[in-house]
């Protein structure tokens, strides 16, 4: 039976993750910060909410960078929400935090005044928008332009190289709802969250070879 | 294009069972939330919101217990209100699969709990649920005040200046219950539901008293709300999560459909 690490390092729910995954796969789920679990899994979840320095700390205090960084190269690997920002060389986010650099860009804050033809947008950007997709195996059975669930107050510029960019979502600003590279996938929104779009998608996860 | 507007049917619950009688024609044991929360999530429901009214300290347990079930059942956001007074109810919350929780009465009474929560927790999680009824007499300029205890307290605290203060302490959304209107089916209080969502940077849910489909547009496109939270029109089968939603969408307001 295949195996999905879901790395645990204190932030967030990570038992949406696991139930989500248990409902849509026959994979063995395993919740963990242990990295020879984590090092003997098939496939590796990074996921991650709540503030980008205190998860940075976590993920240094419990090892998780070298884990990931180990993993990240040679399996399928995905990253959700803070999971996907933390994968950038940095963030805004309280006055500047390194993150752990296996894409290049920074995360960047939506501001106090962010605005669609003139009108004011609310920040945290909260609820289901739509992604334009790119070529992708996770996005098979997913219409382009499906919704899926966000919730983020800073967001991956889609300014970054234009191989990385996996989808889009406009918000004031056009923003990577999904980042890409040989084996990794990280998406902004939560799939766990995202119904039949987001099932679907960690469904395809729990399949995928970690080929384009 | 863009960002949906979203619907949030709300289950209040007691030891376990949700109250107000729930009536879905095809569900046999209707007083089961883990039941009524993958109905509405068939229906096409943005997120679920389950406001715990149980009062003995044992009945938490029991409520812990439902959010897990309904936690592994439904893969929308669930936000968890009621007694959330101290951060370890929070986390307790979160730890059996809530995505938000909602503070209301704790907020008031400790505000810096407010700050607390959303330090440690992120402020994505940290709702602040506040009730307001109109205070102004007729052809005064309109005010507003927060009300605790279902609306027989005043606090003397003006409603807006609250919600802008909340946002400051970290709050991710208001939930605002307007209380005239609460239970009398007459639609949300619009004023104070624009007065609020136009002064706070944060998104704003719309509250209590809906009677039909067109409250619910009402309280996006007239009170700028980001999101319509309803309870009875949805249990009592009136109309489906889906019917609200084309409803709303025919009025050109963004939907998830």
């Amino acid at each position: 039976m295949s195996s999905i690490a879901i790395i645990d390092y204190g932030m967030g729910n990570l038992h949406s993750v696991a139930s989500a995954f248990e409902h849509v796969c026959g994979s063995s789920i395993q919740v963990t910060s242990d990295p020879s679990v984590i090092e003997s899994a098939d496939r590796v979840v990074l996921p991650g909410v709540g503030a980008m320095r205190d998860c940075m700390a976590e993920i240094k205090r419990l090892g998780v960078d070298e884990i990931v960084s180990k993993v990240s190269k040679d399996r399928p690997f995905l990253g959700i929400c803070v999971g996907m920002q933390a994968l950038m060389q940095s963030s805004e986010e309280n006055s500047g935090v390194d993150c752990l650099g296996l894409f290049d860009g920074q995360v960047k804050f939506f501001g106090d005044d962010l605005r669609e033809n003139g009108q004011r947008l609310k920040v945290p950007h909260m609820g289901w928008n739509q992604v334009e997709q790119r070529d992708h195996p996770l996005w098979h059975g997913i219409d382009n332009q499906s919704r899926f669930y966000f919730v983020h107050s800073y967001y991956v510029p889609t300014s970054i190289d234009q191989n990385l960019v996996a989808g889009t979502t406009r918000y004031g600003v056009d923003l990577s709802a999904a980042i890409m590279r040989n084996n990794v996938f990280a998406t902004q929104f939560h799939p766990e969250k995202s119904q039949h779009a987001g099932l679907q998608l960690l469904k395809n996860f729990s399949e995928w070879n970690g080929q384009l | 294009m863009g960002l949906a507007k979203r619907i949030i049917p709300c289950l209040d619950v007691e030891n376990g069972r949700v109250v107000k009688g729930v009536q879905f024609v095809d569900i046999r044991d209707a007083g089961d939330p883990v039941q009524v929360a993958k109905k509405y999530d068939e229906q096409g429901a943005d997120e679920i919101t389950f406001l715990d009214i149980t009062a003995s300290h044992e009945g938490r347990d029991t409520t812990i217990h439902t959010v897990e079930k309904i936690a592994a059942n439904v893969f929308i956001p669930l936000t968890v209100g009621g007694g959330i007074r101290k951060v370890e109810d929070i986390r307790n919350m979160l730890n059996a699969g809530a995505d938000k929780v909602s503070i209301n009465t704790a907020a008031v009474f400790n505000p810096e709990f407010v700050r607390e929560a959303a330090e440690k927790f992120g402020s994505q999680c940290i709702v602040v649920a506040i009730d307001a009824k109109k205070v102004s007499a007729e052809g005064e300029e309109p005010r507003w005040e927060i009300f605790t205890h279902g609306g027989r307290k005043p606090t003397g605290l003006d409603a807006v200046e609250w919600s802008k203060k909340m946002a400051e302490y970290g709050a991710g959304e208001i939930l605002l219950t307007s209380m005239d209107q609460d239970g009398v089916k007459s639609g949300y209080d619009l004023g104070v539901t624009r007065a609020i969502a136009d002064a706070v940077p944060i998104p704003v849910i719309a509250s209590g008293g809906v009677g039909n489909l067109q409250h619910l547009a009402d309280g996006v496109t007239e009170g700028g709300a980001d999101a319509v939270l309803a309870a009875s029109i949805f249990h009592f089968g009136e109309y489906t999560v889906q019917e609200a939603k084309k409803h709303m969408s025919d009025q050109g307001i963004e939907m998830r459909l």
